[in-house]
């Protein structure tokens, strides 16, 4: 046997293996289901070709920093759809530990030795490259859509992406913690991805929200979404939005702390409720 | 296939690859596990013997630590999994009851995954899993999809996955559910032939009777209580039994709550 006795210790480049065999893993998977790829670059199109395209006459954007001439609404809308594959995204890989099959894979990551809270960072971080992936393609495609950022945008917003990514993809943690019980993904559309989604500055700028509805604005000023949209939108622009960084920012460990401790084997929810495999 | 060693015959002084000692678990006011305690000595196959519900999954959630026990102690190998988590978890294999390949990856891929989650490097990892799966009589599947294996492939990969670390203690939960009989005698026979060759602790959840050999150390888990424990023979003499289907199901009819009926 190869283990000295008593003698086990988690090594730094164990580490770095355990995080890159589970990017690895993520990537393989990714690659390997065309269909989640398809669907996750589809979903954001559909909204560019043709719910931008049909009401590019309807609405009209004045204009706001960042933009510095009247812009389109498919320019408008394009940091909105980016945000909103990386909310699809941290709330799929997250959820889909949970139920279905992968019950399982979720299993065999937690009997890793390595600390809990290091193989959900590691969990989070694959998630979010993958995002990153799916980002870039949807940006290649709506540039031939006459969606065309300056050069620096491409560049400036991967740091806003892994941010952004991050939130979305810790709180996709904490949900798939806590709500157990949700079912399928429609629920989870229905009560977290659309009010997210529309409640935001994705769709129309908040001044126009205000205009209209007060309550409707400030929902949309307390809701995170935004500040990873507005920090999207920004970053696209090659200018950086520290109010909004910090909002994502703040966010983001809010809900890594959350989920590190809804995964914690002694006070999380796991215990009480009795695991994944009790609950059936 | 080799025939399983007499467990006695192993150094009786060595730790023991699975200690749990007077475990309580409760959720809410349901009591899964009620001061359950259990060996697996290192070198042995022990078969713990319990219906559906008997709170086996719960047992093997804590052993693996998907959550603390609140009470009593798990060790492995004498490190306790509570306070040494990493160094428990790294001498533990497990496969659990629902499956847990991806089924899009190669069965290779699977395995140098596995190997990664405990720090074993890419080159190391399809090394070693080459090597485990040339035992498991599976090398020529390596770089095939697991999609397109068959079920009882499947548990032989998962198998080898837990040995890719090289644990002390194997935990397999009801592993040939769903099987064929064929299949089902070539896992068992897969899995005493470790015990034979590598000295590892085996504990075995099931409830088919069928998989326990003469030689076998068993434990009856009925209710979220341990009713007997100790070699085959031992259990049968603990139920006043001849064969230890009529000796299980005598301790748990005992263990039913029929006025008069004392559990034990």
């Amino acid at each position: 046997m190869s283990l000295p006795p008593g003698g086990f210790r988690l090594s730094l480049p164990g580490y770095l293996v355990c995080m890159a065999g589970i990017c690895w893993r993520e990537g393989l998977r990714f690659l390997n289901q065309r269909g989640r790829f398809l669907s996750a670059l589809v979903r954001p199109l559909v909204w560019l070709f043709i719910f931008a395209a049909g009401f590019r006459s309807v609405l009209g954007v004045s204009i706001i920093p960042p933009y510095e001439t009247y812009v389109l609404y498919e320019v408008y809308v394009t940091p909105g759809l980016v945000a909103m594959i990386q909310l699809f995204n941290g709330l799929q890989s997250s959820l889909s530990m949970v139920y279905d099959r992968e019950v399982g894979a979720m299993r065999i990551l937690l009997v890793s030795p390595y600390p809990r809270w290091f193989l959900l960072v590691s969990k989070l971080l694959a998630g979010i490259l993958v995002s990153v992936l799916q980002v870039y393609t949807f940006l290649a495609v709506a540039w031939f859509w006459e969606v065309e950022l300056p050069p620096v945008g491409y560049v400036a917003v991967l740091p806003a992406l892994l941010l952004s990514g991050f939130m979305l993809g810790a709180m996709g943690l904490v949900m798939s913690s806590v709500f157990r019980q949700m079912e399928n993904f429609a629920s989870v559309m229905n009560f977290v991805i659309f009010p997210m989604f529309f409640a935001s500055s994705a769709l129309y700028p908040l001044w126009r929200v205000q205009e209209s509805s007060l309550v409707l604005w400030w929902i949309c000023t307390l809701n995170p979404f935004t500040y990873a949209v507005e920090l999207i939108r920004f970053a696209l622009y090659g200018q950086f939005e520290p109010f909004a960084a910090l909002v994502v920012a703040l966010c983001a460990l809010v809900f890594l702390a959350a989920a590190i401790l809804a995964y914690d084997p002694s006070a999380g929810m796991m215990a009480r409720r009795g695991g994944p495999e009790d609950a059936r | 296939m080799t025939a399983p060693p007499n467990p006695a015959s192993r150094a009786p002084a060595a730790l023991p690859a699975l200690a749990v000692t007077h475990v309580t678990h409760a959720f809410g006011t349901r009591k899964a596990l009620d001061d359950v305690s259990l060996t697996v000595p290192a070198g042995s196959f022990t078969a713990l013997l319990g219906p559906n519900g008997a709170g086996k999954t719960t047992l093997f959630s804590l052993i693996t630590r998907l959550y603390d026990n609140r009470s009593g102690g798990i060790e492995v190998l004498g490190e306790d999994v509570r306070r040494r988590p990493a160094a428990a978890l790294s001498r533990l294999g497990v496969v659990f009851q629902a499956r847990t390949l991806d089924l899009e990856l190669t069965v290779a891929q699977n395995l140098v995954y596995h190997a990664t989650l405990h720090g074993i490097g890419f080159r190391a990892g399809r090394r070693r899993a080459l090597e485990v799966l040339q035992r498991a009589g599976l090398a020529d599947r390596a770089d095939e999809r697991v999609r397109n294996l068959s079920g009882g492939q499947m548990r032989r990969v998962e198998i080898a996955r837990a040995l890719m670390h090289r644990p002390h203690l194997l935990l397999l939960d009801e592993p040939t559910v769903g099987l064929d009989i064929a299949s089902r005698a070539a896992l068992v026979a897969q899995v005493r032939e470790l015990v034979a060759q590598e000295g590892i602790g085996v504990l075995w959840a099931t409830h088919i009777i069928e998989e326990i050999a003469p030689d076998d150390r068993v434990v009856v888990l009925h209710r979220g209580r341990i009713r007997a424990e100790g070699s085959h023979d031992e259990v049968l003499a603990q139920a006043g039994a001849r064969a230890i289907a009529d000796a299980f199901l005598n301790l748990v009819r005992e263990a039913d709550p029929v006025p008069g009926a004392s559990a034990p």
